[in-house]
């Protein structure tokens, strides 16, 4: 700390790029470091020979990150349980093992990853996937422990987790496989019959002998129904499906120009007369799956990164056996009635009592209570609440499904399976589009019988349903929506499920949590009355301690602080401790003026009732030397940003509801600052949920949705019941199941950005969707004259779907990047 | 120009094969990951011992 700041200022790390520190800046040292992570890695980077890493981080131009190394012993992946569950054997000896990865963003650090096998002997290959941050690890168990693996992994700068899910992941990869093959057979078969065609439509215009004709016409039928049959199957399926729920889907009118045109063009080609329509049908159905295609891969990368987020989650605990020795086991293991060491700043891994210790607990992940309860021993502990200030013994009474979480999780499972399925735009559309399509082909019919033959009304009937093929409305969407689902991860948010963008681009009614939401979730110091250097000792008596509010003031008073002694804790009361020769007391106003023996000042009065009325929670310092006095409210406070974007949102037009399992006056306080008129407090879980349900129940306009904005697992159920679930940043395991949308950046500032984004998307959608009607009544009455041909449908059907998606492309233009967030999904 | 009726079904039967080779490489995972192999293409091959490497003075500025 005695360094001259001067010299460090221009000083940056040799590894990540970012200015070193004051107190880390090394002079007599070559190389400079921000962190001791960075330090580490740079010097196992150097004893590899794996120097490379920075030209490749120089060359992609990649964001400055410092290693975050975790120094976790990974005991836990070496467990026989764990492994039978996580790891592949093979019969050549090896084992392999996908693990996850934060902190994978670039080039540079999939090539470092994969060089593992340099750092790490006994590791024989390791395969890095960016888009899903993984790791696909191949190595030799007899040479090499998993846990010995995951550390040099962790001493690289990336954490490992293991990837859960394998198995339901194995399902996705195969669909994802079998969508691409369809995709691949579809364009094939389009490009050899187009082949064909072009040689029959050479021939209308120049003359062909009839037996050319007749053989180009038998190969483009046969691939035709290729086409039809295997990749051209799905629409068939989804038509059939539709029509047994009775609910409108834009498969429909597609399914049924396909089968018209497959019966009609076979019956021609063995009539050897009349128009054949495969070239079209070819197109068509490759197109679409294209467009499909692209938007089922942009949607799973969303929900690829919000797994990633899951696996954050410990999978482990420590055990502690009959003998008092301590072992870290995969939480799986854990039953009732075993004691299990909890550490400050872990989580409870299941419900129970407090057996040896006393700490702080943080519940606000769990019941939405800003401030932390002080536990000791024979009190409850909850599964997923966090362990604040010191180290406690749980035993154990209930684990997994039988905590509180798993009870509360079972009420999102149930609201899942309730939510209603919204009817998309399209397919809302589709439902009048096929009725109306209907009654002209019959229209045309009629009308063609009469003037002319049976066979001609027949073949202009037809000709109508085919060409009015919703092709560029099948494609709008699915564009649109992808495009500005890659829009919206660069703003910052995940989105689960494409039908968001539709929901929310009216404003609704808007349920927001408070704790960890609206505020930031975490005790800090808010207001303070009374002489600078009072807080400066308050602050270094503070600083020895771990409880929150502790923390708060030594953050808040921070820096050049002056050295304290003689420090005792009262528990859940205040402080004592000397700086400076002068004994200073600190702690709730009853137990400063107890145990000093003193009243508070009168001018300090009205300012302790003000601190009072904002519901934050006062801290007296008293100094004895010259009996005076210092106030501090600490609080959770509202996050900068928030009154902003309830501002915008509320210009938009958006009813705002605060709901929070707070206390009452907190929240009603909160509420006062951004001007929120609805609020309730002391909500439990099961009330959020229910207050969800009545929303939902009687709102007038189902265009406008019920939206839940939350982070905690008492906010899951509500999540999942509301038409749209927003979990922010930071959020329990529970909330991100259970919501449609996740934030990668805290606050709901990105919540803004998505009404706009929506809005901007369905215009979009729209302009396309007009687009594409004007062409299809066009056709129809190019149709219904009897003027179509296979070729102006050949040419006229594909440049409308090509023109709605360069239309597409417009969707969300508007949103501005965040530019700090980067992420995979960028490049999809 | 009777050929072409034979060299229809060799053509179709090229794209065929085409078609097969592509759903043997999809099933084999080869289409799994399309964005990191994007990725490695700008590595070098730099599979030479870590003692060799010492020697070179590597900076930040090098051009790769």
């Amino acid at each position: 700390m005695t360094t001259n700041p001067a010299t460090s200022d221009d000083s940056i790390c040799d590894h990540c790029g970012l200015p070193v520190p004051s107190g880390l800046y090394e002079p007599e040292s070559e190389h400079q470091f921000c962190c001791n992570g960075c330090k580490t890695v740079f010097a196992i980077l150097h004893g590899a020979g794996l120097e490379n890493y920075y030209k490749i981080k120089s060359a992609v131009d990649a964001n400055a990150q410092p290693a975050s190394t975790t120094g976790s012993n990974y005991e836990e992946l070496d467990d026989p349980a764990f492994q039978s569950t996580w790891v592949t054997q093979s019969e050549d000896g090896t084992a392999e093992v996908e693990l996850l990865l934060e902190g994978m963003h670039c080039a540079a650090c999939v090539w470092l990853i994969e060089r593992l096998p340099r750092v790490a002997s006994g590791v024989i290959e390791s395969r890095a996937n960016i888009r899903r941050r993984t790791v696909t690890v191949r190595y030799q168990p007899d040479s090499i422990k998993l846990s010995t693996i995951a550390q040099s992994l962790d001493k690289l700068g990336y954490a490992a987790h293991p990837a859960r899910g394998k198995e339901a992941r194995a399902i996705r990869v195969k669909e994802d496989r079998k969508f691409l093959i369809r995709v691949a057979v579809a364009g094939a078969l389009a490009g050899n019959i187009m082949l064909l065609s072009i040689a029959l439509y050479g021939g209308e215009f120049d003359g062909i002998s009839e037996s050319w004709r007749t053989t180009f016409r038998w190969y483009s039928t046969i691939l035709g129904l290729i086409v039809l049959i295997w990749p051209g199957r799905i629409f068939f399926t989804g038509a059939i499906a539709a029509l047994r729920t009775r609910t409108a889907h834009l498969d429909i009118p597609i399914a049924l120009a396909l089968f018209s045109a497959g019966i009609w063009g076979t019956l021609n080609t063995f009539r050897g007369i009349g128009e054949i329509y495969f070239d079209s049908v070819g197109v068509l159905v490759f197109l679409l799956l294209v467009g499909r295609w692209i938007q089922h891969r942009q949607q799973r990368a969303a929900s690829d990164s919000v797994e990633l987020m899951l696996t954050l989650t410990p999978s482990s605990a420590t055990l502690i056996d009959g003998d008092g020795n301590t072992k870290r086991v995969p939480i799986e293991t854990i039953e009732a009635g075993m004691s299990v060491r909890v550490a400050a700043g872990e989580s409870f891994p299941a419900d129970g009592i407090i057996t040896e210790g006393s700490t702080t607990i943080d519940n606000a992940l769990l019941t939405g209570e800003s401030v932390p309860v002080t536990s000791t021993t024979g009190d409850q502990a909850l599964a997923g609440a966090t362990n604040l200030s010191s180290p406690v013994t749980v035993r154990v009474q209930a684990v997994g499904e039988h905590t509180r979480v798993g009870k509360l999780m079972e009420l999102v499972a149930r609201a899942s399976e309730q939510k209603t399925h919204i009817v998309r735009m399209a397919d809302r559309i589709a439902g009048y589009f096929v009725i109306i399509v209907i009654i002209l082909a019959l229209i045309t019919f009629t009308a063609w019988t009469m003037i002319d033959s049976i066979t001609i009304g027949i073949e202009h009937a037809t000709a109508l349903l085919i060409v009015t093929c919703p092709c560029a409305l099948g494609l709008a969407t699915p564009t649109a929506m992808s495009v500005a689902l890659g829009r919206s991860a660069r703003a910052g948010m995940l989105i689960k499920s494409a039908a968001v963008l539709e929901l929310m681009a009216k404003p609704g009614t808007m349920l927001l949590d408070k704790t960890g939401t609206l505020t930031a979730g975490a005790t800090e110091v808010v207001d303070s009355f009374g002489d600078q250097n009072l807080f400066k000792a308050a602050a270094a008596i503070e600083q020895s301690s771990n409880h929150p509010i502790a923390r708060a003031i030594a953050t808040a008073f921070g820096s050049d602080l002056p050295t304290a002694t003689d420090i005792i804790q009262t528990t859940g009361q205040g402080i004592t401790g000397t700086v400076n020769n002068q004994s200073i007391t600190i702690g709730s106003v009853d137990f400063v003026l107890r145990s000093t023996k003193s009243e508070i000042p009168p001018e300090l009065q009205p300012k302790l009732v003000r601190l009072l009325d904002r519901a934050l929670t006062p801290i007296l310092v008293h100094n004895s030397t010259n009996n005076s006095f210092a106030l501090i409210g600490v609080g959770d406070q509202l996050r900068a940003d928030t009154a902003t974007s309830i501002k915008s949102l509320q210009k938009r037009g958006w009813n705002l509801e605060i709901c929070s399992g707070d206390h009452p006056r907190i929240v009603e306080s909160i509420a006062s600052q951004v001007n929120i008129h609805t609020h309730q407090g002391g909500v439990t879980p099961e009330a959020k949920a229910q207050r969800i349900a009545d929303l939902k129940a009687h709102n007038p306009d189902p265009l406008r949705p019920t939206v839940m904005v939350g982070d905690g697992v008492n906010d899951a159920a509500a999540l999942a019941s509301a038409d749209v679930g927003i979990a922010v940043h930071g959020g329990a395991e529970a909330s991100l199941q259970a919501a449609d949308v996740y934030l990668i950046e805290p606050g709901v500032a990105p919540i803004v950005k998505l009404a706009d984004l929506s809005r901007s998307t369905m215009s979009t959608i729209r302009l396309c969707l007009i687009f594409s009607l004007t062409y299809n009544t066009v056709v129809a009455s190019l149709a219904m004259a009897g003027l179509i041909s296979a070729l102006i449908a050949a040419i006229i059907m594909p440049l409308s779907s090509l023109t709605v998606v360069a239309l597409c492309t417009r969707a969300g233009k508007n949103i501005t990047p965040t530019k700090s967030t980067s992420t995979p999904m960028e490049s999809a | 120009m009777s050929v072409v009726y034979i060299m229809i079904p060799i053509a179709l039967c090229l794209a065929a094969l085409g078609v097969a080779a592509f759903i043997i490489a999809a099933k084999n995972g080869q289409f799994d990951d399309l964005d990191t192999p994007a990725l490695r293409a700008i590595f070098d091959d730099d599979e030479t011992p870590p003692d060799i490497k010492k020697e070179k003075n590597i900076t930040k500025e090098d051009d790769i």
